[in-house]
């Protein structure tokens, strides 16, 4: 997978629906796939373009019912917004029959920022309040392919990685983390010789758009990404289960991705896998800034102190408040725009206190300087928490976390 | 973390060192450690732990009849008139990982003390033993110089033997003489204990951690000599993860949380607010607030615990049949 959610971030000139500018941005034609996210991005087009399903308040009632806990704050705001199938699931679910959850990153780099942790921070609400089993696979593979690194310079990068995605909180005894340089082979190879057959050069080249320079590499690599959806592809985890479904959370430009496995799967015998999408985490400049690792300003990172996070919040951060304390309290914030809160539509927690900054800092009782007081608290409070639990990741853990071995209470 | 007194001393008769051990009731000062060892033939030592203007640490170890001079010391050093002072106490369990009245050559063997300049006196090349802390206040061992000698080369340090009541001349024609026990680096003490991952040994001695003394706040100095630090960022000021392979602790940090919480949110206005009602609001908040902070942190504790149990196994013997 090119990327993945980070592409999503870095190529992220993106934001959520809806903007400011209206009449000069929506003529772009917005571009979304796993390469490439730019433009105005208007979610029900995309949706309807790509023929996924809108998540609706219904659904997310169901999974309040069917966890009996409170759904998470990124099915609440909208994050997480469009599936395929995952009503399916939960159909399944009810029935009694579980599910297990894969998920991944493209370690290209050590630098983390909040935009990469969001599908993790998420995929670890779902292991939790529906006790399934989790794979998450790191494509170094890919990394050294496409970034042209090392083998050995991707296989770091891999573990530096799995040692943050670690710190979101995943329950060892339910969670494999496996790297593509360590685990294909066996079982899974077979499983991509089987997807490789049934995608013809010319659908694959139609789906990603290589080119007859693009070396052989590239061209083989879709199966490694498509064959963790099924369970036979993980003989120590789910043998015999060869009917487990699994649901993939990922960003949306994914979606053409898992087209292609979906495509497969019902002509090797398997499930279709369900995806859970989400929307793109907007950059630290808004709509006009994108999101990259050359940028430090431009996202907030894990390793940043809680002196970076308030000066890179007060300095970069584009609002839609007025120019003037006067202004503002006459004529209130634009809160299309404004990226504090937008910030705080992701990470606060308390939906009421949220409505609460909105209806103030849209009429202008609050300032933005307010806002960005509160966000930096919360986003100083997450990074530090996060912090913490990376201090207490192991290389030993690293290699508990990766060993094949059999995880008997997953499902418990 | 801090190597333990039995496994210096593991590591000593491993190379053949030959010392004498005595073992004593816990002593703070030189005068109090002669009268448990004062007989035994060997010379008492005074060992003193002290820092610089740059942050550079040292020991001076010396009979305990030397008279030692920080003021000329300091000028021998280089580091002009009112150079050296003794180091913080904080400094001795982030450095030398030792407990306060320890000071000892010996604390070297700890990586934390990888910087810090060893000056030890002359007079004790003459005397048949001297006697040391082996990392614990409860123990003295006496051994003679070729003995330290051959520990300190097996660390990788040259031993710097210095007449320590001498006084030359420091000027402009004249040198600092002992300019070349000046460290080459500075040791940064972190904001908060680092959050170092448990290395082979430590898994093993918690014991160790005692030692740690738990507010430890020295201010940072983000100094670009420390280069093993600037690499690291991710770990800076960060909380160490003690609590989660000390089940004993980590209920403590809970209890912390809570005891914070609940303290704060009972107060005259509450109270009035809501009566009778205050416990079922205030457990509410409780819940509300440390609810996801709790489950993340038992989840940490429960990881930590299988992948020790996962070392372990891939280590274990299988049974004898």
């Amino acid at each position: 997978m090119e990327k993945r959610e980070e592409r999503a971030v870095e190529e992220g000139a993106a934001a959520a629906a809806g903007g400011g500018e209206a009449e000069a941005a929506a003529e772009a034609e917005a571009e979304v796939n796993p390469w490439e996210v730019s433009g105005k991005i208007d979610y029900d087009k995309l949706i309807d373009k790509f023929g996924c399903q809108r998540l609706d308040q219904s659904l997310i009632d169901r999974v309040q019912r069917l966890t009996s806990r409170a759904p998470h704050v990124f099915l609440r705001r909208g994050v997480f917004f469009a599936h395929r199938d995952f009503n399916e699931i939960l159909d399944a679910y009810e029935r009694g029959d579980k599910f297990y959850l894969y998920t991944g990153r493209g370690p290209s780099s050590e630098a983390l920022h909040l935009g990469h942790l969001i599908p993790f921070m998420f995929t670890k609400y779902l292991q939790d309040a529906f006790k399934v089993p989790l794979v998450i696979q790191l494509t170094d593979d890919e990394k050294c392919m496409w970034k042209n690194i090392s083998v050995e310079e991707s296989q770091r990068l891999a573990r530096e990685n799995a040692k943050d995605i670690i710190a979101c909180g995943f329950d060892v005894t339910r969670t494999f983390i496996f790297s593509d340089f360590d685990y294909v082979g066996g079982a899974f190879y077979k499983n991509m010789v089987k997807v490789a057959k049934c995608v013809t050069y010319n659908k694959v080249v139609g789906i990603f758009g290589f080119t007859g320079e693009d070396h052989i590499g590239k061209v083989s690599f879709p199966p490694v990404q498509a064959v963790p959806s099924f369970p036979s592809s993980f003989p120590h985890l789910f043998n015999g289960k060869d009917h487990l479904r699994c649901l993939i959370p990922c960003a949306i430009d994914q979606d053409p991705y898992f087209r292609m496995t979906r495509d497969v799967a019902p002509r090797l015998g398997y499930h279709k896998p369900a995806l859970i999408e989400s929307s793109f985490f907007p950059a630290l400049q808004g709509d006009t800034g994108k999101m990259s690792a050359s940028d430090p300003n431009s996202a907030i990172y894990v390793t940043d102190s809680a002196k970076d996070i308030k000066d890179k919040i007060n300095r970069y951060a584009f609002t839609g408040g007025q120019d003037t304390k006067e202004k503002q309290r006459l004529y209130g914030a634009n809160l299309e725009v404004d990226i504090p809160v937008k910030y705080l539509s992701f990470f606060l927690e308390d939906d009421d206190e949220l409505e609460h900054i909105k209806t103030e800092y849209g009429s202008g009782r609050m300032l933005t300087f307010d806002v960005k007081k509160r966000l930096t608290e919360i986003l100083v409070e997450i990074v530090e928490r996060h912090r913490r639990a990376r201090a207490a990741v192991t290389d030993e853990m690293v290699d508990a976390f990766m060993a094949v071995r059999p995880l008997p209470s997953m499902f418990g | 973390m801090g190597y333990t007194k039995d496994q210096l001393l593991a590591r000593l008769q491993e190379l053949r060192i030959e010392f004498s051990k005595y073992e004593h009731p816990v002593v703070l000062t030189v005068e109090a450690q002669a009268k448990h060892v004062g007989n035994v033939g060997a010379s008492l030592s005074k060992n003193l732990f002290l820092k610089d203007k740059k942050q550079r640490f040292y020991i001076v170890s010396a009979l305990a009849d030397t008279k030692v001079d920080l003021k000329v010391l300091s000028q021998r050093l280089g580091l002009g008139k009112g150079g050296l002072r003794m180091a913080p106490e904080e400094a001795l369990g982030e450095i030398l990982q030792v407990p306060l009245g320890c000071v000892t050559p010996f604390a070297l063997v700890n990586e934390s003390a990888r910087h810090v300049s060893l000056l030890l006196d002359q007079g004790f090349k003459s005397q048949q033993g001297c006697l040391f802390h082996p990392l614990s206040n409860d123990t003295s061992i006496s051994l003679n110089t070729l003995s330290l000698d051959k520990f300190l080369k097996s660390i990788g340090r040259d031993p710097s033997y210095v007449d320590l009541e001498a006084n030359p001349k420091v000027g402009k024609d004249q040198p600092p003489d002992l300019a070349a026990l000046v460290p080459s680096d500075s040791i940064v003490l972190p904001e908060f204990a680092e959050g170092a991952p448990p290395s082979e040994h430590s898994n093993e001695n918690h014991a160790a951690t005692d030692v740690k003394p738990k507010a430890v706040k020295a201010k940072a100095v983000k100094t670009p000599a420390v280069a093993e630090k600037v690499k690291d960022k991710s770990s800076t000021g960060v909380l160490p993860s003690i609590s989660f392979t000390d089940a004993g602790q980590f209920v403590e940090e809970i209890l912390d949380k809570t005891s914070a919480i609940l303290l704060s949110e009972i107060r005259d206005d509450t109270v009035r607010q809501h009566g009778e009602q205050l416990g079922a609001v205030v457990s509410d908040t409780l819940r509300k607030r440390l609810s996801s902070e709790l489950k993340n942190l038992a989840i940490m504790f429960k990881n930590t615990a299988y992948t020790e149990g996962f070392h372990a196994g891939t280590r274990h013997q299988p049974k004898r049949p």
